[in-house]
């Protein structure tokens, strides 16, 4: 999967020690006694905050997981988000963790609540790995659109999670809608946009409560039209293309340079340590894979171009993202190992999302080794990414192709978690993962599928016929309409 | 894969849509059949020269070439309503976009049917997601509230340029059908748009109270106009703030005989347009009405019908702070007669409707209400009632076989009429798509491919 190339006393190496992205990368390489030499090291401490090792991970999470209890969802029809279907399941959930999941045969064991889901369908949580919640939250009025730092081509050094408004009334939607992880990404105004945040969608007062621990970081990097329209604006580069290329470029060396300053820094201790500088430490973050590239880029020559600039500076892209012609490249993509992620039903809107097909995601996920994914890139399409992946399924078998729906909801699922470098965490309900589950009312590639359970970490997070289980943020207290149920209308949530 | 014979399926299929066959004597058998207003299992639909000429459980007649829809759902071709079909083709290509006009001199009397495109590529691609009519609206130069646009792109502002000083007027919509042709054009200005809330605050300069003063006055100004044509042209008449061709095309709206399609969101706002309707004798079509659910019961009593997203369940801005998915079903279950819109427009994502319908059902609209909301329903509150959008003895014959229920993601639209006529199932989208099918790393590159 991600790749370490580098080793020894490197950034990488360090930030292994703090975060344990490295141990979810199943690299051998991340070695603490490397770090433990350094820190052995006779040279003082740099000041507080000025050497990123020495603290690489200054904005912790927080997050507890909501009270739980062990349970047993049988009777219900399970996609396991591996590729198995299995009429009449068992999802065993214990101490917040899948323990097992299996035919009607699996074993109960005691202590555990019986959750009957007999007529039902059992999936992983929905993992949407492009959003915008928190950061352009709703209401999407000014004062509250904090997505875009659109004040340079690079910015790089700025961070999703600083502008997250947690109180954003659509985690609520998406948690209705079986969403149980999302990456808040920056906007696309800029070739670099800065670093995305993948959170649990828990209600939580504060930005830290809901960030994913031992998720890696991402960074959000923009291909075509939108960098080079606001910038090109206002007469500055990028204006093409080609500045396009350039900028990353420019960008590339300068934090290839500073990485191999810190690096001397850290093996010789000779002279001054360096200036630390934000902006490159996040691409010295993709240089050494632990920060992981997702990458917005709509046309498939564009993409081809930013695979060549990956090898050229030593990096890997994990993902494109609105991956709008990715099934132009599917073969090479598969090979690359990188993630298309994709809507189905987009397009038009501008020139480089012209060539838009339905089929787009059958046609990626048909390559051996591919990594097809749905996402949204909006608050309304988060909460039905189901009915997304159901249009793109259909779009497949209209041209003849075989896909069980126990594939299709890998589109949403288990790759959507490869897409964020969580897979060994969530997106199936495998032995050992968070037991990230929804219990849908039908088949969830039904449009009058309803989520009616969802749990995260094993704690009930939302239920349909539950008020106690409906959030509200702090936001939708005693707004218009607060508290009042539509006339004559059944019950269900939002 | 099995493209040769896709590929050759769909040209058979535009073989079989020259004009002739409308004439022909078609049976459309053993369906499940929905008519717009109701359901017959193993139903029949007889169609002749773009015609429905029967519906029901009856044998095919004699004569007629016979189309087994055994195991299929048939169903009228499906209504986009506030679209844009037509009259738009690349939504960031403002050379593209005929929907919106920027001249303060032609708001009112802006007519969107002049600017309409048969061989527009969004046309076949809304058809296979089973739309065969659109009421296409005109967009108001000033923007609508609301809303979140797609791809995080609205950072850079929303293009006004070349915006003179609005009137609040957007202009005249139009019906048009999908039928593949050189003249799409059913009906022109079949409805007057006008934003009202913040969209129409901010024409008017900046506060609600401003546009409807400026609103009545207008409509004040459009009847003196109308009771001194003759003084009017002798220049004998005071200086009036529209154009003598906007002024024109009020005149049926301050009669009451066209439909003004009144954009609004807010509840309270929702009171204030029903009120001013009442006061000023304005047949009025609601848009958007998010918060309508909070009012539905005056919404019903004022007779007004509604155009609504069921699936706009946010509060984009301000005025949509009590947007629920619950909105459609609580409006209908009112007595409000509604028509379900698609997504973004209606353009490229108008064959979506359907999926909103679908998931209006999932949040407490009656199935067949939803059908209702997106045939019948837009007929009707168009004024073309029984004319299409449903099922029945002269309508146009507007039909879709689809492989199962409509409202379903999963289900594919399988033959299409549209005025009796029998429309390719194809699209330049599905071009791209059978041209990689393969992967497109053959030794030939992919565009030596048809």
């Amino acid at each position: 999967m991600r790749l370490h190339r580098l080793r020894g006393a490197s950034l990488a190496a360090l930030a292994c020690v703090a975060l344990t992205a490295c141990a979810t990368t199943g690299s051998s390489g991340s070695n603490g006694d490397d770090a433990a030499s350094n820190e052995g090291d006779d040279r003082e401490a740099l000041a507080t905050g000025l050497d990123y090792a020495a603290n690489p991970d200054p904005f912790p999470s927080t997050y507890r997981g909501l009270p739980r209890q062990n349970m047993a969802i049988v009777g219900g029809t399970v996609f396991d988000g591996a590729g198995r279907r299995i009429d009449n399941g068992v999802v065993i959930v214990t101490d917040g963790r899948v323990a097992a999941v299996g035919d009607a045969s699996t074993p109960v064991p005691g202590g555990h609540q019986v959750v009957d889901a007999r007529g039902r369908f059992v999936t992983p949580g929905i993992i949407d790995v492009h959003s915008h919640l928190g950061v352009y939250p709703s209401p999407g009025v000014q004062g509250m659109s904090d997505g875009n730092e659109a004040t340079s081509p690079n910015t790089a050094q700025v961070w999703a999670e600083h502008s997250l408004w947690p109180q954003d009334p659509g985690f609520n939607a998406a948690r209705a809608g079986g969403v149980t992880t999302l990456q808040i990404l920056p906007g696309s105004a800029n070739l670099f946009g800065g670093r995305g945040v993948t959170v649990r969608n828990v209600p939580s007062v504060t930005m830290q409560g809901m960030k994913m621990p031992d998720a890696p970081y991402g960074l959000k990097m923009a291909c075509g039209e939108n960098p080079s329209r606001v910038y090109g604006g206002r007469n500055q580069s990028p204006a093409t293309g080609m500045g396009n290329m350039a900028g990353y470029r420019a960008a590339f060396i300068a934090a290839r340079d500073y990485k191999a300053k810190w690096d001397k820094w850290r093996e010789d201790g000779e002279g001054s340590p360096p200036t630390r500088n934000l902006q490159h430490e996040t691409l010295a973050g993709v240089l050494d894979g632990s920060i992981l590239v997702q990458n917005h880029c709509y046309r498939a020559d564009e993409m081809a171009q930013m695979i060549d600039l990956s090898k050229e500076f030593g990096f890997r892209i994990t993902a494109f993202h609105h991956a709008i012609e990715a099934y132009k490249l599917a073969p090479a993509l598969a090979r690359e190992g990188i993630c298309a992620d994709m809507w189905t039903g987009w397009w038009g809107f501008k020139m480089e999302a012209l060539d838009a097909i339905e089929a787009n995601a059958a046609l990626v996920d048909a390559q051996p080794n591919s990594c097809a994914v749905i996402h949204s890139d909006d608050a309304e399409l988060t909460q039905r990414l189901n009915q997304e992946a159901a249009a793109a399924l259909a779009a497949g078998r209209r041209m003849g192709m075989t896909i069980p729906e126990e594939r299709a909801i890998r589109w949403i699922t288990l790759n959507a978690a490869r897409s964020l470098g969580i897979a060994d965490q969530t997106g199936s309900l495998e032995a050992g993962k968070r037991a990230d589950v929804v219990i849908w009312s039908a088949n969830p590639f039904s449009v009058y599928a309803r989520a009616d359970q969802v749990f995260i970490d094993g704690g009930l997070a939302f239920d349909r016929m539950n008020p106690a289980y409906q959030p509200l943020s702090d936001y939708e207290l005693g707004q218009p309409g607060y508290g009042l149920a539509a006339a004559n209308v059944p019950q269900g949530a939002r | 894969m099995r493209l040769n014979s896709l590929v050759l399926g769909a040209a058979c299929a535009l073989a079989l849509s020259a004009p002739a066959m409308a004439q022909q004597l078609t049976a459309i058998t053993g369906g499940r059949v929905l008519t717009g207003t109701s359901v017959i299992e193993n139903g029949t639909v007889v169609i002749r020269d773009g015609r429905v000429v029967s519906v029901g459980t009856g044998a095919a007649p004699s004569g007629a070439t016979v189309i087994d829809a055994r195991g299929k759902v048939v169903a009228p071709g499906f209504v986009a309503v506030d679209s844009g079909l037509g009259g738009s083709e690349i939504s960031s290509v403002g050379g593209s976009d005929d929907l919106r006009n920027g001249a303060n001199s032609i708001s009112a009397s802006f007519d969107v049917s002049y600017g309409l495109d048969p061989w527009s590529i969004t046309l076949p691609v809304a058809r296979l997601g089973g739309i065969t009519r659109a009421v296409v609206v005109p967009n108001h130069p000033g923007g609508g509230g609301g809303g979140h646009a797609h791809d995080d792109s609205d950072f850079a502002g929303v293009g006004h340029a070349g915006l003179q000083s609005p009137s609040l007027f957007a202009g005249q919509a139009a019906i048009i059908h999908l039928a593949a042709g050189t003249d799409i054009l059913v009906k022109p200005r079949v409805a007057m748009v006008a934003p009202f809330g913040e969209a129409g605050a901010g024409v008017a300069g900046g506060a609600r109270g401003a546009e409807f003063v400026q609103f009545k006055e207008t409509l004040a100004e459009v009847r003196l106009y109308a009771r001194n044509r003759a003084a009017y042209d002798r220049a004998a008449l005071r200086d009036l703030s529209l154009s003598r061709a906007d002024l024109e095309a009020l005149i049926p709206v301050a009669n009451g005989d066209m439909p003004l399609i009144v954009t609004v969101r807010r509840a309270a706002d929702i009171l204030q347009v029903l009120r001013l309707a009442e006061e000023e004798g304005v047949k009025i079509i609601l848009d958007g009405a998010e918060e309508g659910w909070l009012v539905a019961p005056q919404i019903a009593a004022a007779n007004v019908p509604v155009l609504l997203n069921p699936i706009s369940n946010l509060p984009g801005n301000l005025e949509t702070r009590a947007a629920r998915m619950e909105n459609a079903a609580a409006l209908d279950a009112a007595g409000v007669t509604i028509a379900i819109k698609g997504n973004e427009g209606s353009v490229h994502r108008a064959r979506e409707t359907r999926y909103n319908a679908g998931n209006a059902v999932s949040h407490g609209l009656p199935y067949e209400a939803a059908i209702e909301a997106i045939t019948v329903a837009p007929a009707r509150i168009f004024g073309m009632a029984g004319q299409f959008g449903e099922l029945r003895p002269g309508a146009a014959a507007d039909v879709v076989i689809w492989s199962g229920d409509p409202l379903e993601p999963l289900s594919i639209a399988e033959r299409i009429w549209v005025n009796g006529e029998e429309q390719a199932p194809t699209s330049r989208q599905f071009l791209l798509r059978d041209r990689y099918a393969q992967g497109g790393e053959g030794a030939m590159p992919p565009a030596y491919g048809r």
